[in-house]
């Protein structure tokens, strides 16, 4: 048993970037483990990412294909994988932490008696494995135990793409035999949901709203302030969830991305599947009671205080100044 | 249909949390526990499918005595019964572990159904639904928003990133990891809660269903973020932090 096997996703002809932060991860992890790192990809047809993957510095990429892994599905992924790994017995397999990932590699990983250490944001030696615990409040480091293969996801933005240098690495293919009674589900095609309204994306400000306001009947509070900057107003996924505002104004992993010129975000934990959508802003204000809270790890400015007296007081500052 | 819901009962959400003497986990003694919260979500659709096809909703936990409250809550919410199974070192097992215990306790209900939440509030593995499917070798979907009945099984409604969803077909029997906001979530009623004390708990010691596994992953230590970047915090009063707000706003960001 040896190697480093990354699996990596494309979509429409291309690698994400998500993908690309995982090659960095089994690139850095291969600066401890001292092992090649191999690329995998699986399709009905990868001629065209296999040839962008052989040109970084991996040490070779596998083209894993079959007429039924034309599209996903969780079974044919996971009985192409499960074969690949016990051909080539790797050490470690990394994957991008994303919804695919999260749908079919628990499962792979149970069939090797193993469990993945997902959505990881640091690899340091030993290997240890950092990632979130408590909705990122806190982190936590494992470890791999005993023998088999070490499955590991990592997070969205954790680790840095660009540091993936050029390279030529050879390609080789791996036909798995794949059955199509084997596939219980029939997936359909994506589809969006009713056209959008507000367009958060090209918002300059906004002011994002989270459980912290506790009932919708204190939502004019949020919406006075939005009124008086002129922002627009979004919100994290429980007020959408509950009904408070619509699904268009959720901001994160499963709604929209922003990067506005100031982000206010009041009551929001900052979970990272909402960090993702706003981390990109210019500048983030967070008001939160909680000190300790993730919000503040990305904040430029913060108010820890009660969000029922710091926002009336921020709106009538703001409607001052603008006089 | 007869569905098992699998729930967990992690710390309320505001819980302060603190890091235990041995940087392990936190202080769980004067925690407060709640439901989680995609498990809530998932009860409520066993209960909206039961309300619509008939048949009988189970809940499943795994864990120490105090999750008997969490369990009282589903059954008070329209759940039929519950199996709880006790288990005082939930800690020491990985994600596999857990849902090993989970699946022995699911295979003899022989269920038309299993769903899960998404992701637990305080582990966050995202993963024992799945691993669920596996063990028990039945069809899955994860991160599912809504169930319809169909003629060969059902049909799901799953999330995808940036707003885009997917419908798959499943055969039946099928396992399900639901995720937030596809219902709406139904409170307990004054007459739920009486009921609830009269519908069945089986309690199964967690060493009658497997013998303590050797975890595969391990969780050394627990520890505080670091941060990424440097905050300004404004502090004073709520008038004063807003000014001081606004003065950045305007000189440092012009954004004013
Ligand atoms: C697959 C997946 C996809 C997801 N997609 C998204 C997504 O797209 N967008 C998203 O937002 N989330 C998403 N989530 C959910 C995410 O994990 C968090 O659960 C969610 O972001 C939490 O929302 P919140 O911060 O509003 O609530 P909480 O985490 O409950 O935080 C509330 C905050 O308010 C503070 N507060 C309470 N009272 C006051 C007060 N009086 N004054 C000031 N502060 C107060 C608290 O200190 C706390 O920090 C997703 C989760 C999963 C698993
Ligand atoms: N101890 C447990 N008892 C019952 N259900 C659990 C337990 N742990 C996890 N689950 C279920 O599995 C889901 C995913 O948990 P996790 O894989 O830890 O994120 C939870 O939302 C629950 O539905």
């Amino acid at each position: 048993m040896s190697g480093i096997l990354v699996v990596l996703e494309d979509r429409e002809g291309r690698i994400g970037r998500i993908s690309w932060e995982a090659v960095a991860a089994a690139l850095q992890l291969s600066s401890f483990a001292r092992q090649p790192v191999h690329a995998a990809l699986l399709g009905a047809d990868t001629s065209t990412v296999a040839a962008a993957v052989a040109a970084k510095a991996v040490d070779g990429v596998v083209r894993v294909e079959h007429p039924l892994l034309q599209s996903y599905t969780s079974d044919g992924y996971t009985h192409a994988l499960e074969q690949l790994i016990r051909a080539r017995q790797p050490d470690f397999v990394v994957f991008p932490h994303t919804y695919q990932v999260r749908d079919f590699t628990p499962a792979l990983a149970a069939r090797f008696g193993q469990s993945l250490i997902g959505d990881v944001t640091s690899i340091a030696d030993g290997p240890l494995f950092t990632r979130q615990l408590m909705q990122g409040r806190l982190t936590g480091t494992y470890r791999h135990n005993g023998s088999g293969p070490c499955f590991v996801s990592v997070q969205s933005g954790a680790f840095r793409s660009d540091s993936v240098t050029t390279g030529t690495a050879p390609v080789e293919s791996f036909t798995p035999s794949l059955e199509a009674a084997q596939i219980r589900t029939r997936p359909g095609a994506p589809f969006r949901a009713a056209a959008q309204t507000v367009d958060l994306g090209s918002a300059q400000l906004i002011v994002s709203v989270g459980r912290g306001i506790k009932e919708a009947d204190n939502l004019p509070l949020v919406q006075d302030l939005a009124a008086a900057l002129g922002a627009e107003l979004a919100a994290s996924r429980p007020i959408c969830d509950n009904g408070w505002l619509p699904m268009e104004r959720q901001v994160g992993s499963s709604g929209q991305t922003v990067a506005p010129k100031v982000y206010i975000a009041i009551g929001i934990s900052g979970a990272i599947q909402h960090l993702v959508g706003m981390k990109a802003s210019q500048c983030i204000v967070a008001i939160n009671k909680d000190p300790d809270a993730p919000i503040f790890e990305v904040a430029d400015y913060g108010i820890v205080g009660d969000l029922f007296e710091v926002v009336p007081a921020l709106t009538a500052a703001i409607k001052a100044a603008k006089q | 249909m007869k569905i098992v819901v699998a729930i967990k009962q992690v710390p309320e959400r505001d819980a302060p949390v603190r890091i235990d003497a041995a940087g392990r986990w936190i202080e769980e003694a004067d925690l407060q526990w709640a439901l989680n919260e995609s498990d809530a979500y998932a009860l409520e659709e066993a209960l909206q499918l039961k309300e619509l096809h008939g048949g009988e909703v189970v809940v499943l936990s795994a864990g120490p005595e105090r999750v008997g409250s969490t369990i009282r809550e589903a059954l008070a919410k329209g759940a039929d019964r519950a199996i709880h199974i006790d288990c005082e070192d939930l800690g020491q097992r990985d994600a596999l572990g857990v849902a090993r215990l989970l699946a022995t306790a699911i295979q003899p209900e022989d269920p038309d159904l299993v769903l899960t939440g998404l992701q637990s509030d305080d582990l966050g593995y995202g993963q024992t639904g799945v691993i669920l499917a596996e063990l028990l070798n039945l069809p899955h979907a994860s991160l599912i928003l809504h169930v319809e009945k169909s003629d060969t099984g059902i049909t799901v409604k799953r999330e995808l990133e940036e707003g885009w969803f997917q419908n798959i077909d499943l055969p039946l029997p099928a396992a399900l990891t639901i995720q937030s906001g596809g219902a709406k979530l139904r409170y307990a009623t004054l007459m739920g809660i009486k009921r609830a004390k009269t519908k069945e708990v089986r309690r199964i010691a967690a060493a009658e269903l497997s013998a303590p596994p050797e975890a595969a992953v391990v969780l050394d230590r627990i520890a505080l973020p670091q941060k990424q970047k440097i905050t300004q915090v404004l502090s004073g009063s709520a008038q004063e932090a807003a000014a001081a707000l606004v003065e950045k706003l305007k000189f440092e960001v012009h954004a004013l």
